[in-house]
């Protein structure tokens, strides 16, 4: 098992035939994603490494569906009509891969996802990978990093740093420790599936026995998911790692997300909640698969 | 987030309709004293800079006359509150006030809404209020979709405990606030103290608008000159850098200057992440250290070598100092070979002097960590490549020992443009130009320029390496000035290809600092 996708999959890719639509629909497809359709309008008719592509999601959807997933590689400033169009031909996840995207175009997807009971990862997401299964997105770069940084386990990783989300993961296989799926949220302060959901995903999956969470300073995403935990609605072991203990109040570096904003969403704030609600936080990356030894040692494991 | 002067929230709000009080801008006593004097009335002066709590640091006073006004402007202008020097002062009629209230609009992360939030009590301090008068704070979330309606704000406002006429002026600027926050993608925006006079009329006495900085670009009427949040107008520097990023939009270049002003003390290191998270890593093991960062910059999302090439100049822009520190999340997806390429031209170019550990994980690690290897290892410098396994605390300890041994300090050289005859062939490229000197082909061996380019855009012409694709074809981005045909030619064969990527503004900037 694994969240949000498997090798089953039918994937299609808006905004195929980009610079980035079509070296990562190499990657997708070389990883084992089923990607069954590109979409880009006005192209209709070609083929992206052997990918047929056509002018409307409602076509891909037609001629290839149904569609379980679309990957959105268009411009920032097109994101809103190209998410809606997904929606509206009925696919369920959307993969928004762009960064830029202005805060009330995402307001208006979540709102219309919300509608049609669909969700989405992202925006300024590098996607997700369910290791051995399928990559939705960038992650990897390449289908062969990526085969060889993320392998097949029990661990779960959510993270708001596309570097970190890898970086996390890498580690855990170095450390011979897989991975269930692997989502990396968005760098954004508004973002569809943010750390709670993912985590109330995790916490459904049977394969998925401890999760490791990468967050940073600013949103609430990481005390709502002590919420989560004192509500007993999540309950596997979590190690966290925080990243920006060093960062002043009121600066803000590269993710939009990382504002901080009174002491909700500061450095401290997080570690506090965390620490009350009894996750394991690391100090350090090197520090995160030592602590999943030793959980896996209590279990028995 | 991309925040408005005072004044400029208000003319927004007045063109929406919200009722400001009458006043102007001052840019020099004398004018202050014209705007005092055309109200009639006594007024205020409110120093314009993005700070809360003005009052309390000298910023917002009062005056009753004209020639009062002029003198009070003379003491309020030069002053420095903050990052701030005071440049700017809104002039405005003083209000007689019977209530203050606050009303404001954020974006819900957790919901993913705009919310608005009304307190019945308002004025300086609105957060302590808030927090030990939870009874007087209301809130509603927005859908984006329907807006706001009037009996929406109707309601809220009942629950706050207001009736009337009052209530309905104030379901006017409540809804209308969310209207100018839509319009304008505002990440915040917010009316505090929002007034209550004594003959009962409702006055926005202070507004403070966000924007945000991906929308920013929808709104030029706008003026936001730098569409990053600071609390403190940008540097000479930022703005060069700001330029570098409008530009180019491959990757993200994100540079902010922590400090202008650098003792050649051995603490201060030119600090050059990638990627958000693993810079803020990074980041936290060289402060561990008792490093200091002059500035912090981000260059990630698949940048071009010449942008990662432009970061280096722009970081190395700051005098004084010690180190250089380039590290990411260890794990990028990004194929890091082009900000070996970009850190290479840089260092020869400035003749690096201080040691600098660069911190390359990722896709093809191991060819970012040779280029780096081989074609730094002649330079002053000692410019060390690490990869994945080695983690960013670990290379932070490396680069505290080198410091350590080779005690130097930057230098900022101006910068120079070689002599190029006029008749030298060149193409140009999205953001520069490359020149060959094809009086050196005949002697190159190898031409191996031809095979280093990525894109395989270069080809031999009568023993000459010249463009395969049309002129236009390179400057649309054929070219996609990943540096190697320079490196190549300059290393392995007769030195004869440089590549010229501009950074507007740089020049200067030098040639003052080198001055003063």
């Amino acid at each position: 098992m694994s969240i949000l996708v498997n090798e089953k999959s039918k994937v299609i890719v808006q905004g195929i035939t980009g610079r980035e639509g079509m070296v990562r629909t190499q990657l997708m497809k070389d990883y084992g994603t089923q990607v069954v359709a590109g979409v880009t309008p006005g192209k209709g008719g070609g083929e992206v490494h052997d990918v047929p592509v056509y002018d409307t999601v409602e076509e891909a959807w037609e001629k290839a569906g149904p569609i379980d997933a679309s990957v959105i590689f268009v411009p920032a400033s097109l994101v809103r009509n190209a998410a809606l169009e997904a929606m509206d031909a009925g696919v369920k996840l959307l993969v928004i891969v762009p960064d830029r995207v202005p805060i009330y175009d995402v307001l208006e997807i979540s709102r219309i996802a919300q509608d049609k009971g669909a969700c989405f990862v992202g925006p300024n997401t590098l996607g997700l990978v369910s290791p051995g299964k399928a990559v939705l997105g960038m992650i990897g770069g390449r289908a062969e990093r990526a085969k060889e940084w993320f392998s097949a386990g029990d661990i779960g990783v959510s993270s708001r740093s596309g570097g970190m989300t890898s970086a996390i993961s890498y580690y855990l296989t170095e450390a011979g420790f897989g991975q269930s799926t692997i989502v990396h949220v968005g760098g954004d302060a508004v973002v569809g599936l943010s750390h709670p959901e993912v985590m109330e995903l995790f916490e459904q999956d049977d394969e998925t026995q401890i999760v490791v969470m990468f967050g940073e300073i600013g949103t609430t995403q990481e005390e709502r998911v002590a919420d989560l935990i004192q509500k007993k609605k999540f309950t596997k072991p979590l190690i966290a790692f925080i990243g920006g203990k060093a960062a002043k109040s009121g600066t803000r570096f590269s993710h939009a997300g990382a504002i901080v904003e009174g002491s909700r969403g500061s450095y401290e704030s997080k570690v506090e909640r965390l620490t009350k609600v009894g996750v394991h936080l690391a100090d350090s990356v090197s520090d995160i698969p030592k602590i999943a030894k030793k959980l896996k040692g209590a279990k028995g494991g | 987030m991309a925040r408005l002067f005072e004044y400029q929230s208000k003319k927004i709000l007045k063109n929406m309709g919200i009722r400001v009080p009458e006043g102007g801008l001052a840019f020099t006593p004398e004018e202050a004293r014209q705007i005092a004097f055309k109200i009639g009335k006594p007024v205020v002066l409110k120093i314009q800079v993005w700070l809360t709590g003005r009052a309390g640091k000298g910023g917002i006073r009062f005056a009753e006359s004209a020639g009062e006004a002029d003198a009070v402007a003379r003491e309020m202008f030069g002053m420095k509150v903050g990052n701030f020097v005071v440049d700017k002062i809104l002039v405005e009629e003083k209000l007689r006030i019977k209530t203050e209230c606050f009303v404001g609009l954020v974006i819900d992360d957790a919901k993913k809404t705009p919310l608005l939030i009304f307190s019945s009590v308002g004025g300086t301090g609105i957060e302590e209020i808030a927090r030990e008068h939870p009874d007087k704070v209301f809130q509603i979330p927005i859908d984006v979709l329907t807006g706001l309606r009037d009996y929406e704000v109707r309601n809220l406002l009942r629950r706050a405990g207001l009736s009337g006429k009052i209530l309905v002026q104030l379901s006017a600027v409540l809804a209308k606030l969310y209207r100018v926050a839509r319009r304008y993608d505002a990440r915040s925006a917010e009316i505090n103290p929002l007034v209550i006079t004594e003959s009962d009329l409702v006055y926005a006495a202070d507004c403070h608008i966000a924007v945000d900085d991906y929308a920013v670009y929808r709104h030029p009427e706008l003026d936001i000159e730098v569409a990053r949040e600071f609390d403190r107008p940008p540097t000479r520097l930022e703005k060069i850098a700001y330029q570098v990023e409008e530009n180019d939009h491959r990757g993200t270049f994100y540079f902010l200057q922590m400090t202008e002003d650098i003792p050649p003390e051995k603490k201060y290191i030119g600090f050059h992440g990638a990627g958000g998270g693993g810079s803020m890593m990074s980041m936290d093991a060289v402060l561990d250290k008792g490093f200091k960062l002059a500035n912090y910059c981000d260059t990630s999302g698949n940048p071009s070598a010449s942008k990662v090439y432009r970061a280096a100049k722009i970081i190395l822009s700051q005098p004084n100092i010690n180190g250089y520190f380039a590290s990411g999340s260890g794990v990028a997806s990004q194929e890091q070979y082009h900000s070996a390429r970009g850190m290479v031209k840089a260092f020869h170019e400035e003749n690096l002097e201080i040691p600098a550990v660069i911190r390359l994980g990722g896709n093809f690690e191991e060819k970012a960590i040779e280029i780096l290897g081989t074609y730094l290892k002649d330079i002053q410098a000692t410019v060390e490549g690490y990869g994945r396994d080695d983690t960013p605390e670990s290379c932070a300890k490396r680069l505290e020992e080198l410091i350590e041994k080779s005690k130097s300090v930057h230098e900022v050289k101006p910068v120079v443009f070689p002599d190029v005859p006029e008749d030298r062939y060149f193409f140009e490229t999205l953001t520069g130009r490359i020149f060959i000197d094809h009086q050196k082909c005949p002697d190159c061996k190898t031409k191996g320029c031809v095979e280093a380019c990525s894109p395989g855009i270069l080809k031999i012409e009568e023993g000459k390496s010249v463009l395969e694709v049309s002129l236009v074809e390179a400057k649309k981005g054929k070219c996609t000035e990943c540096l190697a045909c320079e490196i190549y030619c300059k290393f392995h064969e007769q030195d004869a290809i440089f590549i010229h990527l501009p950074i507007p503004g740089l020049k200067d900037y030098r040639k003052r600092l080198i001055k003063s």
